[in-house]
C-alpha cells in the first residue's frame, strides 16, 4: 500500500505547523525524515495516521493494506507507550483483542512476534522490570502483531543510549531484511536517517516545506555502523540542515 | 599581609590524608514495624500505672487493664456482635453506595466535557457540607431507620471518591489513549484497559480517605435512632459517664479503622502490583 499526500498544510491556531508538503510514501520502503527540533515532523506523522485532521490537503492511501492486516497505520512512540499494569505478552495481546480472532490464532500471532523481537524469554515481565531498549522491543513486537501497512515511528529510539540504540538500529534492519515493510522513520539523528532510509526528506524548519529529498541506492542491510558511502549523504544533510538548525535554536530562545 | 602563595601552598599539601567526610545522612524514612507496637505498650503502660496508684483519677480516665475486662465481657455476653454485626453491614452497605456511585460519576466526569462542567460546581458545593448536619434532614426523607443512616454514609463516601476519581482519570497518561486510539481500540476497551486501570492507584488512595468517613459517620448516625450498634453503644455509655464501656467502644472503633486501612492495604497490593 502506497500513501500520497499533496498539498498538505497545516496550523496551530494562528501559526503555520506545516506548508505545502507532497510526498509519496512507496510500499515496502523506508522514509526517513529529519529536521530541527519543533519543524512539525511529528505532527506530520500523527496527520499521516489519522490522529490529527490536516488543515488543507489530502492524505490518501493507494491500494489495500496487506492480508491479515488489522490495524493499517501503526504508530511506535518514542516514550513506549505500554500498559504498566500489563506484562509484555499481555501488551501485545491488548492489540489482538478487539478482533474476534480464536485463541489459537491469538497465541501463534503473540509468540511469532515476540519470537521476532527476541522477547520470548520476557512474556511476564511487566514493564517497570525492562530496560529502555526492552521497552521498545516490546512496543515494536506489539506494533508487528497487527500486520501494519505503514508503520509510524516517532522517534523511537531517541529516549534510548547510544549502544542501545545501535542494537535496536541492527534489529530494525534485520526485521525489515526478513519481511521488509513500509515505514516512516521521524528522527532528528542524521545517523539513523541515513542508516535506515530509502528515501530522506530533509524538513526546514516551522512552518515546515520539504527543502530536499534524497534517495541512497545502497540496500540497507548493506550500510555499516561506519560507513565511508554514507557518511557523504550525512555530511551533505548537515550541509543542508546546519543553517535551518541554528535559526531554529534561536527561534526557541526568542519565544 | 596576608600570604596568599603560602595559603594555596598549604592546601596544596599531600602529606595530609582525610577521608571523604559522609554528608548523605538522613532524609530517607524507613519502615521499623515494632516501633508502633512499642509506642502503644508505652502509652498503656503508663496509663495504667497512673490509674492504678491513683495519679489519674478513675473519672479522668478509666484503667486500660478495665476496659480490655469490658472487652471481654462484652465478646462472652455476646453483646459484642449484637453491636458490631449491625454496624458494620451499615458501613459496607453504606459504603458500597457511596464508592460506587462515587466511581461511576468521577469516571463520567474525567471523561464528559458536559458531565465535568455540570458536576464539577455540585460537586465542589456538596464537598464542605458537613454531611452529619444532614441527618435530621436524612430521617425525613428516609425514615429514623436503616434507610437514613445508608444515605448519611453513602454521601459521605461519595464525594472523596468522586473528586479522587476524576484526578485520577484526568491524570492518565494522554499517550496511552493515543496509543489505543492509533491501534483501533473500541472506546468501551480504552475506558476498561486503559483508563481505569490507569486511573486506580489515585481512586485507590481516596477509598482510604472515603471509608474513614464513612466510620465517623457510622457513629454519627447510629447515635441518633438505633438500638444496636457501636455508635448506640457508645452513646449509651457517655450519658451513663460509664468510662470503660465508653473505651471500650472507642477501642472497638479504632479496630475497626485499622482492618479497614489493612484491607485497602491489602487491596492496594494485589491490584497495584505492577507498581
Amino acid at each position: 500500500m502506497n500513501i500520497k499526500i499533496k498539498n498538505l498544510n497545516h496550523s496551530y491556531d494562528k501559526s503555520k505547523v506545516l506548508s505545502d508538503i507532497n510526498l509519496e510514501i512507496m510500499d515496502g520502503q523506508i522514509l526517513s525524515i529529519i529536521g530541527p527540533s519543533g519543524c512539525g515532523k511529528s505532527t506530520l506523522l500523527r496527520l499521516i495516521g489519522g490522529l490529527e485532521k490536516p488543515c488543507s490537503g489530502e492524505i490518501t492511501q493507494i491500494g489495500s493494506p496487506p492480508a491479515g492486516c488489522l490495524n493499517a497505520m501503526t504508530y511506535i512512540f518514542q516514550d513506549f507507550a505500554l500498559l504498566p499494569w500489563r506484562t509484555v505478552e499481555e501488551n501485545v495481546s491488548l492489540v489482538l483483542e478487539d478482533h474476534s480472532l480464536s485463541n489459537e490464532i491469538k497465541r501463534s500471532v503473540i509468540d511469532d512476534v515476540l519470537d521476532r523481537t527476541k522477547l520470548k524469554d520476557f512474556s511476564y515481565a511487566f514493564p517497570k522490570q525492562l530496560s529502555g531498549g526492552m521497552k521498545q522491543r516490546v512496543a515494536i513486537a506489539r506494533a508487528l502483531a497487527v500486520n501494519p501497512a505503514v508503520l509510524l515511528m516517532d522517534e523511537p529510539l531517541s529516549a534510548l543510549d547510544s549502544q542501545t540504540r545501535e542494537l535496536l538500529l541492527e534489529d530494525f534492519i534485520n526485521l525489515w531484511h526478513r519481511k521488509p515493510f513500509t515505514a516512516v522513520y521521524i528522527t532528528h539523528n542524521l545517523s539513523e536517517a541515513v542508516r535506515l532510509g530509502h528515501k530522506i526528506l530533509v524538513l526546514s524548519r516551522r512552518p515546515g516545506k520539504i527543502i530536499e529529498t534524497i534517495s541512497i541506492e545502497k540496500p540497507i542491510a548493506d550500510r555499516k555502523l561506519i560507513d565511508k558511502d554514507l557518511d557523504q549523504y550525512q555530511k551533505h544533510l548537515w550541509n543542508i540542515m546546519h543553517d535551518e538548525a541554528r535559526a531554529a535554536d534561536a527561534e526557541l530562545l526568542n519565544v | 599581609m596576608y600570604d596568599i602563595k603560602n595559603k594555596s601552598n598549604n592546601s596544596n599539601n599531600l602529606n595530609v590524608n582525610k577521608p571523604v567526610p559522609f554528608i548523605g545522612k538522613g532524609f530517607q524514612p524507613k519502615t521499623r514495624s515494632w516501633m508502633g507496637y512499642f509506642v502503644f505498650f508505652i502509652i498503656i503502660f503508663v496509663l495504667e500505672l497512673g490509674t492504678s496508684t491513683g495519679v489519674i483519677s478513675s473519672l479522668t480516665l478509666p484503667k486500660p487493664s478495665d476496659v480490655l475486662e469490658t472487652i471481654i465481657q462484652l465478646f462472652q455476653s455476646g453483646l459484642l456482635f449484637k453491636h458490631l454485626v449491625p454496624s458494620i453491614l451499615r458501613l459496607v452497605i453504606g459504603a458500597l453506595i457511596g464508592i460506587s456511585l462515587g466511581i461511576s460519576i468521577g469516571t463520567l466526569i474525567g471523561l464528559f466535557s458536559y458531565f465535568r462542567s455540570g458536576l464539577v460546581p455540585v460537586i465542589a458545593a456538596i464537598f464542605p457540607i458537613p454531611k452529619i448536619a444532614l441527618l435530621p434532614l436524612f430521617v425525613i426523607w428516609f425514615g429514623i431507620g436503616e434507610g437514613s443512616k445508608y444515605a448519611l454514609i453513602a454521601l459521605g463516601s461519595f464525594t472523596p471518591t468522586v473528586v479522587a476519581t476524576y484526578g485520577a482519570v484526568d491524570n492518565v497518561d494522554r499517550t496511552l489513549i493515543r496509543m489505543g486510539q492509533s491501534f483501533g481500540l473500541s472506546w468501551i476497551s480504552i475506558v476498561y484497559k486503559i483508563v481505569l486501570p490507569g486511573a486506580m492507584p489515585g481512586i485507590l488512595s481516596g477509598l482510604r480517605i472515603s471509608l474513614a468517613i464513612s466510620i465517623i459517620l457510622l457513629v454519627a448516625a447510629e447515635m441518633l435512632g438505633a438500638e444496636y450498634g457501636i455508635g448506640a453503644y457508645i452513646l449509651e455509655a457517655g450519658s451513663l459517664y460509664d468510662l470503660e464501656r465508653l473505651f471500650a467502644g472507642v477501642t472497638i472503633l479504632s479496630l475497626l479503622g485499622i482492618t479497614v486501612s489493612v484491607f485497602v492495604t491489602k487491596l492496594e497490593q494485589k491490584i497495584l502490583k505492577w507498581r
